[in-house]
């Protein structure tokens, strides 16, 4: 039994790298106290680590700890994907005055960072219901006490709370429909629930209420309409970094676990006359259908309530909110061109999302405001900030030449191609609606004068102009050149044990 | 034919010219206004330049339309390239550039208007830099969509333009700016992304042979696209005359209609016209609504001939209402500038009608008024402008018996407004002549309902003549200079045309003509083939 966890431990190498990290900075904050710019530069050094031996790993498709763990391309795709955005999000933490303001606790702040990101590198993995329930509650649990760091900020604690009552509701769901799908199959491993499955079972009606219990549990982590109440609240009220990271990392997590347990648990694989790359579910799940709902009433809803914020970071988490329905259209289509869709789109994401967060950040930083109104007169202010947040609000609409285009582009590619002209055209319809609220922010920002004039001055020190021009420069890049970005979405959609 | 300059084709100096001056623009300090103005003008002048070497070089005896091989200027470069999947085919999408009859005269249009445009901004103090940054990148869009023969990469232009048109009314417009800005924004964008869903459908549906590698592909590439022959059999889009094809064809119509803008589509445009500054009604006047047109031409016709014979008659129908209504329209506006983008409407009609009428005349007509009402309209807006910079109001009651005052503007003035009427020796005679010609074969009655939009411009257009300038002068205006040297370079060369293209019409139709017939039998010989089957 040891030795296979000792041989296991090279497979989740990335993931002990982190563990390790973790550890190293709480220790190191016990020991120094000052020092709060080291603990920033260990952390870094460890995702950087991690990162390394994820790229070196990309290829393999394998299993891990009695088939708990898929090591595989899928997994390590979402995996970069998260440990990049950690190194982004630690980055804009250490330019945060809203983070840095807590500096008697800023250890637990990295750490918290890093063990979201820790469990979240194990949720893209996970190829087994219990270990999907225990990776969730892991990345969850650090989530709820990072989005209320900020003590003194009453909306914080109020996030914190109730994202921790959400979370506890619908995680308890998800394990009632767990055990009922342990009651039905006698397995937990989502390929072994799937060969129970295709002997075809009784219990249908079972099934079908476990699986939407199981949906639930996902749809609360990607914020999907109707379990996203928490999410305007949290994001609201979590420093903003911590915001940023929930909308990207803990939703491509959440993305991810539910892909994989959605193709794995319920593919049939018994139909071999489908087109390459697309595949068929087994019969009597109708979970295409509620996903196809799902993300129509996600989409629609969040850009509908979007229009009528005022609030910068609230109307960014209805944002995201739209932009996880997009990403569920391509799961919809049940086929490998829309998966990678859906990956295209959450690297395309990171970008502009990440960057558009981190913009919101700066302001607020300088104006101690995410009001709408604030943003008033910014464009002659500061050209620097408004025009990369112009970019990046334009990405999140998907208007060429950005790289946000080439997301919904790809994510309409797979639904044409698979014929769902309907769907495809309440997609676009959508993301029209959207323009509004995102151009609200620009208007603000070029069209209108501030009507107070204030001596504050917008002088950005090099390293966060640094940090700013990194992320844009892949949104306006992707948006022309997606080679390599499609190229390694469209390897990386293969898991262990399905075609 | 081929044209490089320093091994670059000249499609691409054409295009990309306005970004290398949108980057110098950018890195001039703010201060330097006269250096940023000098360089936008010396941009699109060379932009000028090789739109009349491309004018002189072209090829007049090829077509074009749908045959790479007669496709003058080309420039094919492999832009995109995703490797099969085994799942999932390649990616290909070609840099694919090239001119023929149709779009020549829309590149050499978007030259003269765009160098127009920025010496009629020679007054824009406000944010310059900003501006004419916006300015030169919006020339590049529109000179991307009329010569990419690449349906991505035309997509690309075509929503490139939407921001710095976005930007340029809102910023530097009028008091409803903000209104005028974001409807315009939406409305367009509702056409593009129908225009999307339509062009990945298309890609779907056609297969061709990759010349490089001779595995069967996707593509992009309009001219594949305008070929029977590549589409797979049962694709969405595969077969004639199905529900898929027409619906395909309606989301591409609403996508060109609401650029044009054809009725009931027409809204966003006198909103955006009367607070965009007059540079930007010039463009949006001369250039853009053409490209609604343009794309008819070029992707609707071509590539859904079935579906573009079998809404023939709606389609003359709507060109039919626009004349008229937009002449009545006209008619009723007491602001000069509401006015002129009414006119607009209407005359954007005499294309509708005249392409509708699918026969050669009417296409010809209808091309040739494409480009004769960018020189007109152009030369009105400016004219407006010109008295706006100096009066600071557009009322038309306000004005009266300027033809003694500012006796060279009213000369101007007298000659766009004549060639808008469609004086025999402007411009505007021909093209609505060959119009209203070629529609009255097709659509007899049609035609003739709508021949009385002639009257009815005429109507509006000589009763706004006699409210500015016959009658007394009201004493406020005793100050009023005459048209400026600055102000006469804009309009002389737009006046020559018109006079030049009404003396001697074929230095135009020449360019035309044989893709204009080619074009026509394409159509009528496809979708008559579709009637055999």
């Amino acid at each position: 039994m040891l030795e296979t966890i000792v041989n296991n431990l090279s497979n989740i190498l990335p993931e002990v790298i982190v563990t390790a990290t973790l550890c190293i900075v709480l220790l190191y904050h016990l020991i120094d106290r000052k020092n709060t710019q080291m603990l920033m530069v260990l952390s870094v050094a460890g995702l950087v680590g991690a990162f390394y031996v994820l790229t070196e790993n990309i290829g393999i498709n394998s299993t891990a700890f009695s088939g708990m763990l898929s090591i595989d391309p899928f997994a390590i795709f979402f995996k970069i994907l998260i440990v990049f955005a950690t190194i982004v999000v630690v980055l804009m933490s250490r330019f945060s005055d809203e983070v840095n303001a807590e500096h008697k606790t800023i250890g637990e702040y990295y750490f918290l960072l890093l063990s979201m990101c820790l469990g979240m590198m194990f949720m893209v993995g996970s190829s087994n219901l219990l270990m999907m329930y225990l990776t969730l509650e892991m990345s969850s649990l650090s989530s709820y006490v990072a989005s209320g760091f900020t003590r003194k900020a009453k909306d914080s604690s109020e996030a914190s709370l109730k994202y921790l009552l959400y979370g506890a509701f619908s995680s308890g769901v998800m394990l009632y429909g767990i055990s009922i799908v342990y009651g039905l199959t006698g397995t937990l491993d989502i390929a072994g629930i799937n060969r129970v499955l295709m002997q075809g079972s009784s219990g249908q009606l079972a099934l079908i209420v476990a699986s939407i219990f199981i949906l639930v549990g996902f749809g609360y982590k990607i914020s999907a309409v109707p379990f996203h109440f928490w999410t305007p609240d949290v994001y609201e009220g979590a420093p903003t970094t911590i915001t940023a990271f929930l909308s990207v990392a803990s939703k491509a997590a959440g993305f991810a676990m539910m892909m994989r347990a959605f193709k794995v648990m319920f593919i049939d694989s018994s139909v071999m006359n489908l087109p390459a790359g697309t595949w068929t579910l087994i019969s009597g799940v109708h979970i295409q259908n509620a996903l196809m709902i799902l993300s129509v009433l996600t989409m629609t809803l969040g850009n509908l309530v979007a229009l009528w914020q005022d609030n910068v970071k609230r109307m960014l988490a209805y944002s995201s909110i739209a932009q996880a329905g997009y990403m569920l259209l391509g799961l919809v289509v049940l086929s490998n061109d829309g998966f990678s869709a859906v990956m295209v789109y959450f690297v395309v994401y990171l970008f502009m999302n990440l960057g558009a967060f981190y913009v919101v950040m700066l302001i607020a930083n300088k104006l101690n405001s995410e009001h709408i109104d604030d943003y008033k007169g910014l464009g002659k202010r500061s050209p620097l900030l408004s025009v990369t947040l112009a970019v990046f609000l334009v990405s999140l609409t998907g208007l060429p030449p950005t790289a946000g285009f080439i997301g919904k582009w790809m994510i309409f590619l797979s639904l044409i191609n698979a014929k769902m002209i309907t769907i495809a055209l309440i997609g676009v319809l959508n993301s029209v609606v959207s323009l509004y609220y995102y151009v609200r922010i620009i208007r603000n920002m070029f069209l209108r004068e501030e009507q107070t004039v204030s001596a504050v001055q917008f002088n950005f020190p090099l390293a966060q102009k640094i940090l700013l021009i990194s992320l844009l420069v892949p949104t306006l890049y992707f948006g022309l050149f997606f080679n390599q970005l499609v190229e390694f979405a469209q390897l990386s959609v293969q898991m262990f044990g399905v075609k | 034919m081929e044209l490089n300059i320093l091994n670059i084709g000249i499609l691409t100096w054409l295009t990309f010219l306005p970004v290398i001056g949108m980057i110098i623009v950018l890195l001039l300090p703010k201060e330097q206004k006269t250096a940023i103005r000098w360089t936008s003008l010396v941009f699109t002048l060379l932009q000028v330049v090789l739109a009349f070497l491309l004018f002189a070089k072209f090829d007049r005896t090829l077509a074009g339309v749908n045959s790479a091989d007669t496709m003058q200027f080309k420039e094919v470069f492999n832009w995109i390239n995703v490797k099969s999947t085994g799942w999932f085919g390649s990616i290909k999408i070609d840099y694919f550039l090239g001119i023929d009859g149709i779009s020549m005269p829309m590149v050499f249009l978007t030259a003269i208007i765009s160098c127009i445009a920025v010496i009629s901004s020679w007054t824009i103090e406000k944010s310059l830099k900003g501006y004419f940054a916006l300015l030169l990148l919006l020339d590049t869009g529109m000179m991307g969509v009329f010569v990419s023969l690449d349906f991505f990469l035309f997509y690309i232009f075509w929503e490139v333009m939407l921001l710095p048109m976005y930007f340029l009314i809102g910023v530097w417009g009028g008091p409803r700016r903000e209104y005028a800005a974001i409807k315009f924004f939406l409305y367009t964008l509702l056409g593009s992304v129908l225009l999307l869903l339509a062009m990945l459908a298309l890609y779907f549906s056609v297969t061709i042979i990759d010349p490089a590698s001779g595995e069967k592909i996707h593509t992009f590439n309009m001219l594949a696209m305008m070929n029977p022959a590549n589409y797979d059999a049962g694709s969405i889009l595969a077969g004639t005359s199905t529900s898929w094809r027409y619906l395909a064809y309606i989301a591409v119509f609403i996508g060109f209609a609401i650029k044009v803008p054809i009725f009931p589509f027409h809204t966003w445009l006198p909103d955006a016209h009367v607070e965009a500054p007059t540079a930007i009604s010039v463009i949006l006047a001369g250039v853009l609504l053409k490209m609604g047109t343009y794309g008819l031409l070029r992707i609707g016709f071509p590539i859904f001939p079935d579906a573009a014979m079998h809404y023939l008659y709606p389609l003359a129908f709507l060109g039919f209402v626009n004349i008229i209504y937009g002449a009545f329209c006209a008619m009723a506006q007491k602001d000069f500038k509401k006015l002129i983008a009414y006119s607009s409407v209407s005359h954007m009609g005499i294309v509708i009608l005249g392409i509708a009428s699918m026969n050669t005349q009417g296409m010809l007509g209808g091309m040739l008024q494409m480009f004769n009402h960018g020189t007109i309209t152009a030369m009105l807006f400016l004219i407006v402008g010109v008295i706006y910079d100096r009066t600071h109001t557009r009322g038309l009651d306000d004005f009266g018996g300027l033809m003694n005052k500012m006796p060279k503007y009213s000369g101007i003035m007298v000659i766009a407004f004549f060639a808008a009427i469609g004086l025999p020796g402007m411009s505007g005679f021909i093209s609505e002549a060959f119009s209203f010609l070629g529609a009255f074969q097709t659509f007899r009655w049609l035609t003739m309902a709508s021949a009385f939009g002639i009257v009815l411009t005429a109507g509006y257009m000589l009763w706004t003549l006699q409210r500015v300038f016959l009658g007394t002068l009201p004493e406020k205006w005793n100050e009023l200079t005459d048209i400026n040297s600055r102000e006469l370079i804009m309009l002389v060369p737009l006046a020559i045309i018109v006079i030049v293209l009404g003396l001697y019409p074929n230095l135009m139709l020449d360019v035309m003509n044989t893709s204009a017939n080619t074009l026509v039998d394409f159509v009528k010989g496809s979708a008559g083939a579709a009637l055999v089957h």
